[in-house]
């Protein structure tokens, strides 16, 4: 059994939502659960139908670049299409989303249990509401589930290019700059807090071990502020999950809410009135 | 029952007591500005409530005069370019800049000043702006007692702007192939970029950087929201946490090991979003210095290796029109 030197005091029963002490076990390190349960079935299934996509594709395609498990034609709307020309896109979404979910409250579960807050199942329900706004919210808007991503390492790269394209310039949707800006900012401030804890826990040259005082004096030294230990973790949830939320926006306003391009989307700065 | 005030969303009681003046260390010529510094009930609603003091030093002046002469440079040739309108500076700035020498002055010491040559002067200032905070990120290191991993990590971001505004350039032996100073230019350049080299996203090590990048986003997320989890247990305390494990180190490590059946430690964690972090740059400066230097079109690059997927042939094949009677050559 996979355990802990010090993980068996914290295998009690109790926390779960659904089910009781039913479902309330490990299967080696993994806590299971109602949620567990379920997610496995979702990604089973899921998981599954991405590789019959695979098998009946013409031709068949076992590279995984190539794999591409294509959203319904425009044609098909909001309705159910055919397995082979998009139904299958619609059953993985239906997949994806159900474990996605099934993940998010097992994470609940799991920190009932430990007695911890509920933060990382909600940073974790910013990204699957991204993703639910690119395959679901965007196509409902616009009339068809065409509108969705396609499933495949490179295809997907390919509608993020096409779709761009569609608004001529992408880079001057201003969600889509805010998002790109958090991202820079999200990782620039990770090297510099990974950076911090590792230069004081790894001072080299066989020196002491650092406390917090020398992480703020380094941080007030350079730039005559540190925001410490504790403000550090929430100035990064918060820049990652604005991250992920701008991302959602930047996309559900293009085409739903702006069907031309970004470029002149600004021209409104360039007609203001106290120009003239 | 769910109760926000114990998730530690932001601090609600506030310590004032003597400022913290800082460590004090042998390292010589200068004093702190700003002791002992101030108070902001703002900040600490968030995180430490202390501005200042500051360390300036030789360095640290030396590095802000030269940056504000770069940043001049570009700011009165924006200027320049809209005859030396005011409004019309304000007006248009998001679409003005410096842009790099023309095409026809190469990789010259000196360019034309007429034709761009304000661009590598103004970027040779802001270099050396940078290059001297870096040495001032390494000397309060080296003061302190501390080890060098964030001078490394600002030499990774370092690369990129190197590679992006001078040794690419260089390699393909023309400024012009640089990144205009300017906030709608610097994006018109990158999708330019994009296009004239067949799609980026083609490019591994753009593939690979951008993968850095969200794994960054992804790894402050979940780093993040698991320390302020374990808040109530003292877990934001990491240097104490790392050399002496407690009940919040231990909570962290099994909430992921139960969820995805595997855990960081309390100072690995640290190791891998330092990695994901400067691999993030690191990668994406390999893979702007091989375009257009090793690799004229990714998307051929990419037929070339079978990484482009097959599409069915919706659309009926399209004339091209230089083939056309009348097409022009």
């Amino acid at each position: 059994m996979a355990m802990l030197s010090f993980e068996r005091k914290y295998r009690v029963r109790g926390g779960t939502l659904i089910g009781g002490d039913l479902f309330d076990f490990w299967v080696g390190p993994y806590f299971v659960g109602f949620f567990g349960v379920m997610g496995a079935i979702f990604m089973t299934v899921g998981t599954f139908l991405i590789f019959y996509g695979a098998a009946v594709a013409t031709p068949q395609v076992w590279n995984p670049w190539l794999i591409n498990i294509a959203p319904p034609d425009l044609k098909y709307g909001l309705g159910m299409a055919p397995l082979k020309e998009g139904g299958l896109w619609q059953i993985i979404t239906i997949c994806a989303i159900g474990s996605f979910g099934c993940w998010i409250m097992r994470e609940v579960e799991i920190a009932r249990k430990l007695g911890i807050g509920y933060h990382v199942p909600f940073a974790f329900s910013i990204a699957v509401f991204a993703y639910v706004t690119l395959v679901v919210i965007r196509p409902v808007l616009m009339g068809a589930w065409g509108h969705g991503f396609p499933y495949g390492i490179f295809s997907h790269l390919d509608w993020v290019s096409n779709t761009g394209y569609q608004y001529l310039h992408f880079h001057y949707n201003p969600a889509h700059m805010i998002a790109v800006t958090l991202f820079f900012t999200t990782t620039f401030a990770l090297s510099l807090h990974g950076g911090l804890v590792l230069s004081a826990s790894n001072p080299g040259g066989g020196q002491e071990v650092k406390t917090p005082e020398y992480e703020d004096t380094y941080f007030r030294d350079i730039i005559g502020y540190s925001i410490g230990t504790l403000g550090i973790h929430r100035l990064g949830l918060f820049l990652a999950l604005a991250a992920g939320f701008w991302s959602a926006v930047c996309i559900v306003i293009s085409g739903p809410f702006w069907n031309r391009s970004w470029a002149d989307w600004w021209v409104w700065w360039l007609m203001l009135p106290i120009w003239s | 029952m769910f109760l926000p005030e114990y998730q530690n969303i932001f601090t609600r009681v506030q310590v004032r007591t003597a400022l913290d003046p800082g460590i004090e260390v042998e390292n010589g010529d200068f004093e702190r500005v700003g002791a002992p510094g101030v108070y902001s009930w703002l900040a600490g609603t968030i995180g430490n409530a202390q501005f200042g003091p500051i360390y300036l030093g030789f360095l640290g002046v030396a590095s802000i005069i030269t940056f504000t002469i770069g940043f001049t440079i570009i700011g009165f040739n924006m200027l320049a370019s809209v005859n030396w309108n005011p409004f019309q500076f304000i007006r248009l700035l998001p679409w003005l800049a410096l842009e790099p020498p023309a095409a026809d002055q190469g990789f010259k010491l000196i360019p034309a000043l007429d034709k761009g040559g304000w661009y590598p002067i103004a970027g040779a200032f802001i270099t050396a702006s940078v290059l001297l905070w870096w040495v001032r990120t390494y000397n309060r290191a080296k003061a302190l007692g501390l080890g060098m991993h964030i001078p490394w990590a600002f030499a990774a971001a370092i690369w990129l702007y190197l590679v992006l505004g001078f040794i690419r350039p260089m390699l393909m032996g023309s400024w012009s192939e640089a990144v205009p100073f300017g906030l709608l230019p610097h994006l018109d350049w990158t999708t330019a970029f994009s296009i004239r080299y067949g799609n980026l996203y083609y490019n591994p090590f753009h593939a690979l950087s951008i993968v850095f990048l969200y794994g960054s986003v992804m790894l402050f997320a979940m780093h993040g929201a698991t320390i302020l989890a374990v808040t109530r247990y003292g877990g934001e305390r990491e240097l104490e946490q790392i050399t002496d494990r407690g009940t919040a180190t231990e909570r962290a490590a099994l909430f992921w090991r139960w969820t995805m059946g595997w855990n960081a430690t309390m100072e690995s964690i640290h190791r891998w979003a330092w990695w994901f972090a400067i691999l993030t740059p690191i990668t994406g400066g390999i893979g702007i210095l091989l375009t257009g230097t090793v690799v004229d079109n990714w998307y051929l690059w990419g037929i070339k290796h079978g990484i482009v997927p097959p599409y069915p042939n919706v659309f009926p094949a399209v004339v091209d029109p230089s083939t056309l009677p009348g097409a022009l050559p």
